[in-house]
């Protein structure tokens, strides 16, 4: 298959699956259960259609596969069976299924990675071999936390319901926390390179942000995350040169950003932000949207972007973010008083290799390369992502003779990391 | 589903009730009791248990029974009472925990069957 029959067919299996899902959880009123049919249903569509073709209708296919699965599996159960018998195609579930399905997948009481993987296997539908190639840990690994996490569902009684409306709030941040990871994940792995792209979980964390705001158009938070995650994907393809290199914010052709899905998230912040409830995603998707709206680099409106940061750290503190304030800063205090800041963090922060490496640019700038020289160091060894490694090699090797410095960390090192 | 819910007392939570005087202790008894009989439907039985020192432990290893004197476990944290009980589901219990008004630990534990 080519990559553009794999994408079609993981965007088609996403569509369906979680929805197969949200009716069978509702039907036969067991998660793990329903949650077994919907990934045996995955799997013969990954078997299947490669060969025969993506079926016409690939939710009726899928719901004929789990339905016959379940019937089969569940033989002894006349309970489920009988439920299952009922399950009547197309499957239509109600919004407030795919919603209960998110919101327990993330429910605070399972581990982070539990909630992760529950969320791509149920809600994404992915195979638990793909969740483990994209994680880059053991497939056993992946199924062992799904299976304890299932258990813990069962066990714990963990309900299947949309929360209250006073609980709304915390839970909706601990999803939000888990389609932020995933994003983050995809935008910049923080572990080895893949050999070969094995699946684009960017996409999975849109989806999962569209998908909520399609639920909930009415929190600003999940507006928030989703136009900041359009605002990155939409100035993709200008990030690595043709031999996968980091090209920084400053360097990158801009006419290669996709303006209209700008346009479109912007607007979507704009949206959020009339609602007047702040939050530290439309914040971050407000800071990352001065940088995609900005004609050239020179016309970056730095100031707007300072007094973000700083209503970021009023609702959020963080060094991170005070390191990211800083980096602005130096366009509008000058270098000096940048690395004033940034070595106020540099306790809190040593072991974090963008510290070293926004020191390095600071010093350079101001002319100390010995210093400079070796706070790239100090940041090389403390990357372990392929790009950043070869970019702070590219930069060493030029270190001496450097009459500008090869490009800014400013906000393309990555996703902002959040706070707690 | 029925949980029991084991109530944990922290070195510093311990050190706070011993500082406070006799008006202020009883006032955050008063919160505890007031606690309970609010949430008397859903709480089977409840129970304080007196401070670790008071604890002995018995290991059966081997056919053999060894007393020790003392919590089973040694720790800065401690359990110093337990509740049952009966919710519709977590999130039930989760709310009726977030509003517990003394120690600062909890834990959530169901019960088999």
């Amino acid at each position: 298959m080519t990559d553009t029959s794999h994408a079609e067919l993981a965007r088609v299996v996403r569509d369906h699956a979680g929805r197969l899902a949200a009716s069978l959880v509702r039907l036969i009123g067991d998660f793990g259960a329903a949650e077994d049919l919907v990934q045996d249903a995955v799997e013969a569509a990954l078997r299947h259609w490669p060969v025969d073709g993506i079926p016409e209708r690939p939710d009726a296919w899928l719901y004929t596969v789990a339905r016959r699965r379940g019937l089969d599996v569940l033989r002894r159960d006349a309970l489920y069976r009988d439920k299952l018998a009922l399950l009547v195609w197309p499957t239509q579930p109600d919004p407030g299924d795919q919603l209960r399905l998110i919101f327990t997948c993330c429910h605070p009481a399972l581990p982070r990675a539990a909630q992760v993987a529950l969320t791509l296997r149920v809600v994404c539908g992915l195979t638990t071999a793909q969740i483990a190639r994209a994680f880059l840990v053991a497939e056993s690994t992946v199924g062992q936390r799904i299976t304890r996490a299932k258990r813990k569902i069962a066990g714990a009684g963990i309900p299947y319901r949309i929360p209250d409306p006073d609980e709304l709030g915390d839970r909706l941040a601990e999803v939000l926390a888990v389609v932020y990871l995933l994003f983050n994940e995809a935008y910049l792995p923080s572990t080895a390179e893949q050999p070969t792209p094995v699946r684009d979980l960017a996409d999975d964390a849109e989806f999962l942000a569209a998908t909520l705001h399609r639920l909930m158009p009415t929190e600003p938070e999940v507006a928030g995350l989703l136009a900041l995650i359009r605002l990155h994907r939409a100035r993709a393809a200008a990030r690595f040169d043709e031999h996968g290199g980091i090209v920084h914010l400053r360097d990158q052709d801009r006419s290669r950003w996709d303006r209209p899905a700008i346009t479109e998230a912007s607007r979507l912040i704009a949206m959020a932000a009339a609602q007047r409830r702040p939050g530290p995603y439309q914040l971050q998707a407000a800071i990352v949207a001065c940088h995609a709206e900005a004609p050239r680099w020179e016309e970056t409106d730095w100031e707007q972007i300072l007094v973000l940061y700083d209503m970021l750290l009023h609702l959020a503190p963080s060094p991170v973010t005070r390191l990211h304030r800083a980096i602005a800063n130096r366009y509008v205090a000058g270098p000096a008083a940048a690395l004033g800041e940034v070595d106020a963090l540099a306790g809190v922060l040593d072991g974090y290799h963008l510290l070293h490496a926004t020191r390095a640019e600071l010093l350079r700038d101001l002319g100390r390369s010995d210093e400079a020289h070796a706070a790239d160091r100090r940041a090389l060894a403390l990357t372990a992502n392929p790009a950043e490694q070869s970019l702070l090699r590219r930069r060493l090797r030029w270190a001496e003779n450097a009459r500008r410095p090869v490009g800014d960390d400013v906000e393309e090192t990555g996703v902002t990391p959040f706070p707690g | 589903m029925k949980y029991v819910l084991m109530f944990v007392e922290t070195e510093q939570f311990a050190a706070e009730l011993r500082a406070m005087d006799d008006t202020e202790r009883e006032r955050a008894y008063a919160k505890v009791r007031r606690w309970f009989s609010d949430h008397s439907d859903k709480i089977t039985h409840h129970a304080h248990l007196l401070p670790p020192d008071t604890a002995t432990t018995v290991r059966l290893v081997g056919g053999e029974a060894l007393v020790s004197d003392g919590p089973f476990v040694e720790g800065k944290e401690v359990i110093s009472g337990y509740a049952e009980i009966d919710v519709a589901d977590l999130d039930d219990a989760l709310a009726l925990v977030r509003s517990w008004p003394a120690c600062p630990v909890v834990e959530i534990r169901p019960i088999a069957g």
